[in-house]
């Protein structure tokens, strides 16, 4: 049955073989196919991929990369002069963007990006092909590796160039910085990855994710300072790892004596991990026990 | 010396109280270019999403490839292609690129350019994959099934979309792939489509198959009746008969000449199709209604 054709079949089901049907184009035999390519290299593969497809969203470059950047430049113009924190405007604020920043590019980023992958047969199709699932998730983390590190260049690149502002100084600040960027970031990521199974339609996603995090930047310390918050938004929000994000990252880039204006007068780092810390753990539970490749209705 | 490629006995799949597929029995042959026919709602889409490994089945067996599909691991699932129903996403770059990615998914691929060449996308290749139309989109959904050479491939609609010239080329590839020993598994609601491209065709009606045959021999069809027709006395005359070929003889002795209008129609695909769907419509009422006084 060389050339098919509507005339030339049989009502019996073909008794041809692999090599029966002459044509052009082989297909590959499971002997010859060998393994699917590695977990990593498909894994890396996906993180480019993942970079050069948000770089194409301005939407997403905009209100989640670029916005820290322009509230930073915002607050340290127009509130340089009516400032009274004992700092310039722009020092007082910028690691509490910092941390803002960082789980922009993680929990939003993450939370939209995988519910619209969902609805829209991302996922589904990536199902389909041998791709082991941690290649998907190894991708990700690249994504939000390189928004992280360009969150971090970008904030103190402008804070640096523009408004002379003053960097951590010493070993042990960077540490604490470097510690809480990548705690804060890896529980912000999960939880991200976790909120985009809520929602039950990619438009719906943005509201699902961003109205928490609008929330969240306001009672924790981000806009307002943690002083002129009552003790049940503190408390509140302290349930929450934007909070702890914030406070770790004041603790690296403020000078000592600004720990007597934290909730308890000190930096109290061991908190800020145990929270970061449990955040993690429960944000990888919440991802295991909800992701998902459908969406409900595809069954 | 035939092979399976597909081996479902007595397949089940329930929605609450709606078994959307009850108890499918079929056999499909490597090479093979199969098609499932059925309205919406019929349970093809289910019984295709077991075998294609994406949902799970209730009961039966299923082997697809040697492998339960509900279980199949990576290795099975790069000797499968499946091209969906559904508009899927694809990353924001150039065709060219999205088609380089996917290859690198599995342990063999066809080199990307050929495949974009093949389903006739070569002047679209540097463009953004949103900004194509979408027939093109659907091409690229097949360039992205095909590409790690499937040995089945799983085809959910493929040409909705499609102009009538881009459809044509579509089946030449289809038969291609075929002719290379890819086997298909064709969804479809174009009869025509079916009827050109499929060795046998599937009927599913209410979970169930009505019937397995090549598109030529569909419940009867080589053998049903042909309707004659033709104007006399200026009315249309139609005559149902088994015998075509005698009644147009009869008619060359009546007329000098041509016989006005003369037109021998068998029934097509579509009309065959059509009348086991109101069939099993039918029979179904019977059916249920039966069911219910047996549980009254």
């Amino acid at each position: 049955m060389s050339t098919p054709s509507t005339t030339q079949k049989t009502a019996s089901p073909k008794d041809a073989g692999p090599g029966a049907r002459s044509g052009a184009v082989r297909t590959g035999t499971d002997a010859s196919r060998g393994r699917p390519p590695g977990a990593l290299r498909v894994g890396l593969s996906r993180g480019w991929v993942e970079i050069r497809t948000f770089s194409r969203e301005w939407e997403g470059v905009l209100f989640t990369f670029m916005l820290p950047a322009v509230i930073l430049v915002l607050f340290a113009t127009v509130m340089g002069g009516m400032f009274d924190m004992e700092m310039s405007a722009v020092d007082y604020f910028l690691p509490g963007l910092m941390a803002m920043g960082l789980m922009s590019v993680s929990f939003q980023t993450l939370g939209v990006a995988i519910a619209a992958e969902r609805e829209y047969g991302g996922l589904r199709r990536l199902r389909g092909t041998p791709m082991a699932p941690s290649s998907y998730f190894i991708g990700k983390t690249i994504l939000v590796l390189f928004l992280a590190l360009g969150q971090v260049v970008l904030l103190l690149g402008v804070a640096r160039l523009f408004f002379d502002a003053a960097l951590p100084t010493g070993v042990t600040a960077w540490a604490t910085v470097a510690w809480v960027f990548v705690l804060g970031t890896v529980a912000c990521s999960l939880l991200g990855i976790a909120i985009s199974s809520l929602a039950r339609t990619a438009a719906a996603a943005s509201a699902v994710v961003t109205f928490p995090f609008l929330v969240l930047q306001f009672i924790s310390g981000i806009f307002v300072p943690t002083v002129a918050l009552p003790d049940w938004v503190l408390n509140a929000a302290g349930l929450f790892p934007l909070l702890w994000m914030a406070q770790g990252m004041r603790a690296g880039f403020f000078p000592e004596e600004m720990a007597q204006l934290e909730p308890s007068g000190a930096w109290d780092l061991h908190l800020v991990a145990l929270a970061l810390g449990t955040w993690c753990v429960v944000g990888l539970v919440l991802t295991l026990l909800t992701f998902r490749w459908k969406t409900r209705k595809d069954g | 010396m035939s092979e399976s490629v597909i081996e479902v006995s007595d397949l089940r799949k329930k929605y609450g109280d709606v078994e959307a597929v009850a108890g499918i029995d079929l056999s499909i042959e490597r090479g093979e270019i199969f098609s499932f026919l059925g309205p919406n709602g019929a349970g093809k889409s289910t019984a295709v999403e077991i075998l294609e490994g994406f949902r799970h089945r209730d009961g039966g067996t299923a082997r697809v490839l040697g492998e339960d599909p509900g279980r199949a691991g990576r290795a099975w699932r790069s000797r499968v292609g499946v091209v969906w129903q559904k508009e899927t996403m694809v990353p924001k770059m150039p065709v060219r690129d999205v088609v380089r990615h996917f290859a690198g998914y599995y342990p063999l691929s066809h080199d990307p350019d050929e495949v974009i060449e093949r389903v006739g996308l070569t002047a679209k290749a540097k463009e953004l994959a949103e900004s194509l139309s979408g027939g093109q989109r659907r091409r690229l959904d097949v360039a992205l099934g095909i590409v790690g050479q499937p040995e089945l491939l799983f085809l959910d609609e493929p040409t909705t979309g499609f102009d009538p010239r881009a459809r044509r080329e579509f089946w030449g590839l289809i038969r291609d792939l075929a002719d290379g020993g890819t086997t298909i598994v064709l969804t479809t609601h174009y009869l025509e489509e079916a009827e050109e491209l499929a060795d046998r065709v599937c009927v599913i009606a209410r979970g169930r198959i009505r019937a397995v045959d090549t598109p030529a021999a569909l419940d009867g069809r080589a053998s049903a009746e042909a309707t004659v027709g033709w104007l006399e006395d200026g009315r249309r005359r139609e005559v149902r008969t088994a015998e075509p070929t005698r009644v147009v003889a009869e008619l060359t002795g009546r007329f000098v000449g041509e016989i006005p209008e003369l037109s021998v129609h068998r029934p097509t695909l579509e009309e065959i199709y059509l009348g086991m769907i109101n069939d099993s419509d039918r029979t179904a009422e019977v059916g249920d209604g039966g069911a219910q006084e047996a549980a009254a």
